[in-house]
């Protein structure tokens, strides 16, 4: 339980778990967490006008992962995850702005345009992805996590993957390599309960999945991913082990998506009942904010207040990213190669 | 004659199969409750019960091995990836294990499985989920390749890949899921390695396969307005390739497009037209012309996108420098 307290400089702080919040903080995670919320749901709503195309995968309800593991984590501690990645990219401190453009397929887009909903990456903020295929973020985590190792340069790498993805087989493969040579690497299985339209137990024989680095003597926790609290604490712990030189370390926070696995799927594989109970009983942004009301730390009128200025934000960002060009069509022809070699066009698929 | 989605084809296809062989099932992700991701094995599951439409985990290399293996143990393995963008997880299975097996067996061991699914682009997904890797696929000796452009083409072709006893890849196309045909109402098998001329002609031969065949018969409707006649061939099955039908157009109209939505280096318009060179060359009045999709990864923005596909007004103005009237 959470419980009002003052600090030794006597300003207003909340207890979780031993773990003391500033006001400040609570207020930082709270906002972002309604911002990604907003956000996703203008996304929704962009896709329904055919203004964003393809896939477009949003994550509301599971903004406390993105939040509270940000929150635990140092701005040079590598970030990776699945095409689920606007509430993380947007969680690291990316321009949102940016990320709107992207969705809209426009020049300013944080990856020009080039790589939309599924592919958000921000390098200075070394947030590398935004993959698309299930489970190959995974190796390329290992990976990250072995420079850190190689260079000793003190980052953690925070891969994470989906209760889907958790049983490709380049998981183990990276499970072991990261265990044999003590890589800093938190890995955060997001089990939303659902990969598409598969629940868990019909795709996983063990279902606790945080069970499943124990025979690389990886230790794994379960946590709940619906309290920003939570994830926080537990997230900060995992990512002490694995900055200590300990190891890696499997996190699996239980989480869920309230909207269908992308805007095509109208989830009818699971009950309006069982979706309301997440929603209205276990909502992260809810569930923070009763904890600073109850708390004497804030009042509905101020979080009703932040609601419409974030809404109002949201909707400027929307605007402004629109009012974008597309890219320039010579992009198509950029960043195929590092280097270029003369020539390194030879086809360039025009007549003659 | 049934009017039927190129979805429906391919779903019939597998029904009859299935009814009619008992080795046949179906696996894959999503194929069972959630009737396929792109609805393709829509029912099959009330129809056929849970031990023979299998929903798997997302473990691609995984099923695809079962496949190989349960093939090899004499059952018909219809395993299901969801796109063919993730088809390459399993690679090792397809061209190591199913396409060698035979061979490294010394013909002890058969592997009749088909490998099937959608490939190439759909719309706005980027470049991971945008791409045709049929070229893979054909270059490797002992799989058989095979890229339906129509419902009815879907269904034949679907029945013969199942009943061949060798590794069929089976590439669909996410676009042409809706696409509704005519379909014979009686049964009918397509055997594989034979091509379709889809629209005869005298002046310019255009060989496109899966969604360009489509482009290549729009194409050919803006040509015949600018009185060149083009003929449409769709090889239909890419390994093997009938390159007799191919060479014979080419005989009679002395002019070749090749169209195909891949990369460009070393892929199919690559190989038909060296095949043309190699045994046509005194057909040919103009060097063989190749419309592929850009050699790029493929962007999100759509009009990067638009861009990186070949379009039906490059298949056009292919033509017209082919024959001249450029
Ligand atoms: C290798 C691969 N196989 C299949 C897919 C199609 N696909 C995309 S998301 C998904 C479900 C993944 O579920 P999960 O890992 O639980 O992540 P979530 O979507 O719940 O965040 C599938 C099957 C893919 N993108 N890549
Ligand atoms: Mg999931």
């Amino acid at each position: 339980m959470a419980t009002k307290e003052e600090n030794a400089s006597g300003t207003p702080a909340l207890v979780f778990e031993g773990r003391e919040h500033s006001l400040e903080s609570l207020h930082e995670m709270h906002d972002m967490m309604l911002f990604i919320r907003r956000f996703e749901e203008k996304a929704g709503q962009m896709y329904g006008l055919k203004k964003i195309g393809g896939f477009c995968h949003l994550c509301n309800g599971q903004e406390a992962v993105c939040v509270g593991m940000q929150h635990a984590a140092r701005p040079e501690d590598y970030m990776l995850t699945s095409y689920r990645d606007h509430g993380h990219v947007l969680a690291r401190g990316s321009d949102p702005t940016a990320v709107m453009a992207e969705l809209l397929g426009r020049a300013g887009g944080i990856v020009k345009g080039k790589g939309g909903s599924m592919h958000m990456f921000d390098a200075e903020r070394n947030f590398v992805g935004g993959n698309g295929i299930v489970g190959e973020q995974v190796p390329i985590g290992l990976g990250l996590g072995f420079s850190s190792w190689y260079r000793d340069d003190g980052r953690v790498t925070l891969c994470i993957m989906g209760d889907g993805g958790i049983n490709q087989g380049g998981v183990y493969e990276s499970f072991n390599m990261a265990a044999l040579w003590k890589l800093p690497v938190v890995f955060l299985i997001e089990n939303n309960q659902y990969a598409m339209g598969t629940s868990l137990d019909r795709a996983s024989a063990e279902t606790h999945l945080f069970k499943r680095g124990i025979s690389f003597k990886i230790p794994g926790m379960q946590i709940d991913g619906m309290d920003v609290l939570a994830v926080e604490k537990h997230m900060s712990e995992a990512i002490e082990h694995a900055r200590s030189g300990q190891g890696p370390i499997l996190v699996e926070a239980i989480t869920y998506r309230y909207r269908g696995h992308s805007m095509s799927d109208p989830a009818t594989y699971r009950t309006r009942e069982e979706v309301d109970e997440w929603r209205t009983g276990r909502d992260p942004i809810a569930r923070l904010e009763n904890q600073m009301i109850e708390a004497g730390l804030a009042s509905e009128d101020e979080f009703k207040q932040k609601d419409r200025e974030i809404k109002k934000r949201v909707t400027a960002i929307a605007k402004e990213a629109e009012a974008q060009p597309e890219p320039d069509p010579a992009e198509m022809w950029t960043d195929v190669y590092a280097n270029p070699i003369e020539d390194a066009y030879p086809y360039p698929g025009k007549v003659g | 004659m049934n009017k039927i989605t190129y979805r429906e084809a391919l779903n019939q296809a597998m029904c009859e199969e299935m009814e009619r062989d008992a080795n046949v099932f179906l696996m894959g992700e999503e194929v069972a409750e959630y009737n396929g991701a792109y609805k393709v094995s829509q029912g099959m599951l009330d129809k056929f019960g849970p031990k023979r439409v299998i929903d798997t985990p997302i473990t691609e290399l995984g099923f695809a091995g079962l496949g190989v293996g349960a093939a090899m143990a004499g059952l018909r393995p219809i395993i299901e990836f969801m796109t063919w963008n993730f088809a390459i997880l399993a690679m090792d299975q397809i061209v190591n294990a199913a396409a060698k097996m035979l061979y490294m067996s010394g013909g002890m061991y058969k592997v009749p499985v088909v490998f099937r699914g959608a490939g190439g682009s759909a719309a706005r997904v980027a470049a991971q989920h945008s791409q045709a890797l049929e070229n893979w696929m054909a270059n490797v000796p002992g799989l058989k390749v095979v890229m339906p452009s129509n419902p009815a083409d879907a269904k034949g072709l679907l029945k013969a890949a199942i009943r061949d006893d060798d590794p069929v890849v089976f590439i669909e196309n996410e676009i042409n899921y809706g696409d509704v045909g005519e379909v014979p109402a009686e049964e009918y098998i397509i055997p594989l390695g034979k091509a379709d001329i889809k629209r005869p002609g005298r002046d310019v031969t255009l060989v496109a396969h899966s969604r360009m065949t489509g482009f290549a018969l729009a194409a050919a409707e803006e040509l015949a307005k600018q009185g060149i006649d083009a003929e449409v061939i769709d090889p239909r099955t890419i390994r093997p390739l009938d390159e007799k039908t191919i060479l014979q157009s080419v005989a009679k109209t002395n002019r070749c497009v090749v169209v195909e939505e891949g990369w460009r280096f070393a892929g199919i318009g690559a190989e038909i037209s060296a095949r043309i060179m190699e045994k046509g060359f005194d057909d040919l009045d103009a060097p063989v012309l190749r419309v592929t999709g850009k050699d790029v990864p493929m962007a999100y923005a759509a009009n990067l996108e638009a861009l990186t596909l070949p379009s039906v007004a490059e298949i056009v103005e292919a033509a017209r420098v082919a024959t001249g009237r450029a």
